[in-house]
């Protein structure tokens, strides 16, 4: 069943029809997973972020201004949050020691008590990070610090267990030829491992990092990639280097010791929504408008690996970051069709089970044709 | 002496060339050998006997009347073997095998896997309620501008003309050097629905970009064979002010469905079947084919048809997502040639 295999789904991608998906690499198949059954526009999936304890569940921001919770382990929806406050849609999402953070368009950042009722209360910390938010990003080894940027909107690091003054504010970089002002368009923000400095790619095709520990405000290095505005950005796993997507679908992966370009990866025809990279295995994840999910060998060699169509426009994903991808245990099936049959005989179920066990390729070929479509087998819950 | 007997092979009629061209295989068979005894028999492609080909005469002349020779033989030998085919279908009568399906590229083309299914619920949702739902809900009715690039020429001004009979409540306007950024909110100001823009090149139309006005996707597409009125031989009447029908063939894929809604939407929902006025848009291999008839039925099984107005080819080049800004927008799909072209049997419309 879907429902049950959606804890080894690889990828999970968010889309603009509010259909959350999940992905299984190993046996090609994609899964749509609704909070009411029926796909509707109004919860766009606009962010995606892992739930407190490791992989097993999901907050899924929603563009009516929901934030769901989602158990990767049941493939169900299990709760949901109204996040009211500023206008526009969230554009980052986290969580930190049962507290939820939400930034949306208009520059609220918000932090919420994150208990299990559904009441809406007032939040807990409120900052005006500035209007056009672009993106919020938490950093992954110091939860409580966030970063914002946006459009006209420079780069800032809050502390949110510090004061209401951001840690760490970005100065614009000098005029440039011609005496003009550069503009800011921050559009996405990564924080790199093992130091305190940031990375941003711009709507201006630019890359530049930024150095906190440092006396300058400007930033450190500065690399450009094409003509087109960036719209996402991700580490690779040795973390010298940033893989970047732009609006045209080119891939690019730079490098962030020298600014130069290292080399491409083809195939995107649409705008790139969404990207990330394993945190071990040279694989990376892209989503974007042309309504594919492609997985691509970063190095030896660089090419295209899996390529699924979902049929809809993807916003933003997710990579599951587990180590073991190739070791799928094939056993669930079994195992749980005799605790549905509680009325029947046992015999019933051994015979059920058996036939399951035999022909374990011709249920994932048709749970690979028909995703959402419910089961016929008798006493089967639907997904 | 071979020589000599070349020559006079040469200059003389066919049947003498035929004697001497039969002798010739073997003198020059024989020369070879003797040239060759020493050193190793080079694996020739003919067995037997042991084979020249043409390609190995030196002489031009005689190297291209062996070849002529030896393609009539072919081509004679074709005749006979459908010939004898044929023969062989009329004795066999109703038994004979089916005809085999010649290959083309239309029916090698690669499978795609975005082909819409027709009972896709997730397709059918994502169609009912993108930019176009308004148009197919009936909410909106269409209202065209059409416009050119700056200073256009005589042909791109009588197509827009054309386009603007062909096209029911559309407006052209003269693009006084204004962006289409700046234009863009007036016409939504205004209610348009949809902007055409024809851009031309070097005095000909070359290009087409279709904007849907309020925060549609925008199409940019490469137009060829643009054929106005005066040009199209055994025409008909001009077209008259009822409003005609559409069809559109073809658009299988997503990206075909996506474009195809937009042709669609430029034209009011309600076709007057006494104007007899019918707009075509084919698509066949990427390409989009516009043609613009009055058709009447002279029985239940014959139509006779008289194209009117104006006639292009369209070629899709990119799909933006919001209204045009081609330097900060967000693309759909984008055609890259040195990516996507290098299959000739993969189309993505």
């Amino acid at each position: 069943m879907a429902a049950a295999g959606a804890r080894w789904n690889h990828v999970w991608v968010g889309t603009e029809t509010g259909i959350l998906k999940g992905v299984n690499l190993q046996r090609k198949q994609a899964a749509n997973f609704t909070a009411a059954g029926q796909p509707r526009r109004e919860e766009a999936v606009s962010a995606l972020c892992w739930g407190p304890d490791g992989e097993k569940q999901m907050l899924v921001g929603c563009a009516d201004r929901t934030v769901r919770r989602f158990s990767t382990e049941d493939g169900t929806f299990q709760g949901q949050r109204h996040c009211p406050g500023g206008e526009g849609t969230f554009r980052g999402l986290a969580q930190v020691d049962g507290t939820l953070i939400t930034c949306v368009d208009s520059g609220i950042l918000r932090v919420w008590n994150d208990n299990q009722k559904e009441s809406s209360e007032d939040p807990v910390l409120e900052l005006r990070v500035g209007p056009g938010v672009c993106r919020m990003r938490q950093d992954p080894e110091h939860p409580h610090m966030v970063a914002t940027g946006g459009k006209e909107n420079a780069l800032k690091v809050w502390d949110l267990q510090g004061s209401e003054e951001p840690v760490f504010r970005a100065k614009n970089v000098r005029n440039d030829w011609l005496d003009l002002r550069v503009p800011i368009w921050d559009q996405d923000i990564q924080f790199l491992p093992k130091s305190q400095k940031l990375v941003t790619c711009t709507g201006y095709h630019q890359v530049r990092v930024y150095d906190p520990a440092s006396p300058q405000r400007r930033p450190v290095l500065e690399a450009t990639y094409g003509e087109y505005p960036l719209t996402a950005m991700t580490l690779t796993p040795e973390g010298n280097s940033v893989i970047v997507g732009n609006t045209h679908g080119q891939l690019a992966e730079i490098d962030l010791r020298q600014g130069r370009l290292v080399g491409c990866l083809k195939g995107l025809a649409g705008s790139v929504r969404g990207l990330q990279c394993h945190p071990s295995k040279p694989l990376l994840a892209s989503c974007g408008l042309d309504r594919v999910l492609r997985i691509h060998r970063i190095r030896n060699p660089r090419g295209l690996e899996h390529k699924v169509y979902l049929k809809s426009q993807l916003n933003c994903l997710l990579l599951s970051g587990r180590e073991n991808w190739e070791d799928e245990p094939q056993e669930q099936e079994p195992s749980e069709v005799p605790q549905e049959d509680t009325e029947t005989d046992e015999l019933w179920a051994s015979l059920e089970a058996a036939a399951k066990r035999k022909h374990p390729e011709m249920e994932q070929t048709q749970r690979a044709l028909q995703p959402r479509s419910k089961k016929k087998r008798p006493g089967s819950t639907s997904s | 002496m071979a020589k000599a007997r070349e020559k006079s092979g040469g200059s003389s009629k066919k049947g003498l060339k035929r004697k001497a061209a039969s002798e010739e295989p073997q003198e020059a068979a024989v020369a070879e050998d003797g040239a060759t005894e020493s050193g190793v028999q080079p694996p020739k492609a003919a067995s037997f006997p042991p084979g020249f080909s043409i390609s190995e005469i030196k002489n031009k002349q005689r190297r291209h009347l062996m070849f002529t020779r030896w393609k009539q033989q072919q081509r004679k030998e074709k005749l006979a073997a459908k010939k004898k085919l044929k023969k062989e279908r009329e004795a066999l009568g109703d038994k004979a095998p089916p005809k085999p399906v010649p290959k083309t590229i239309d029916n090698q083309r690669v499978y795609d896997e975005t082909v819409v299914d027709p009972n896709d619920e997730e397709v059918a949702y994502d169609e009912a309620t993108d930019e176009f739902a308004s148009y197919f809900n009936r909410e909106t009715s269409p209202k065209i501008l059409i416009t050119t690039s700056d200073r256009p020429h005589g042909r791109t001004v009588r197509l827009c003309n054309q386009l603007s009979t062909v096209i029911p409540n559309s407006h052209v306007y003269y693009r006084r050097g204004l962006a289409l950024k700046k234009i863009i909110p007036q016409c939504i100001s205004r209610d348009f629905t949809d902007l055409i823009v024809i851009n031309e090149d070097r005095k000909t139309p070359n290009g087409l970009i279709l904007s849907h006005l309020p925060n549609g996707p925008t199409a940019h597409f490469k137009m060829s064979s643009v054929r106005l009125r005066k040009e199209i031989k055994r025409r008909g009447k001009d077209p008259t002010e009822h409003i005609p029908e559409i069809i559109l063939n073809n658009f299988t894929t997503r990206l075909g469905h996506s474009v195809g809604r937009m042709f669609a939407s430029l034209f009011p929902h309600n076709p007057q079947f006494i104007g007899r006025q019918v707009a075509t848009f084919h698509n066949q291999r990427d390409y989009i084919f516009f043609r613009f008839h009055r058709y009447i039925f002279r029985s239940e099984k014959k139509v006779g048809i008289q194209e009117l107005g104006p006639r292009f080819t369209l070629k899709l080049r990119s799909l933006q997502k919001g209204t045009f800004d081609s330097k900060y927008g967000e693309y759909e799909w984008v055609h890259k040639p040195r990516e996507m072209d290098t299959s000739r049997r993969k189309f993505h419309l």
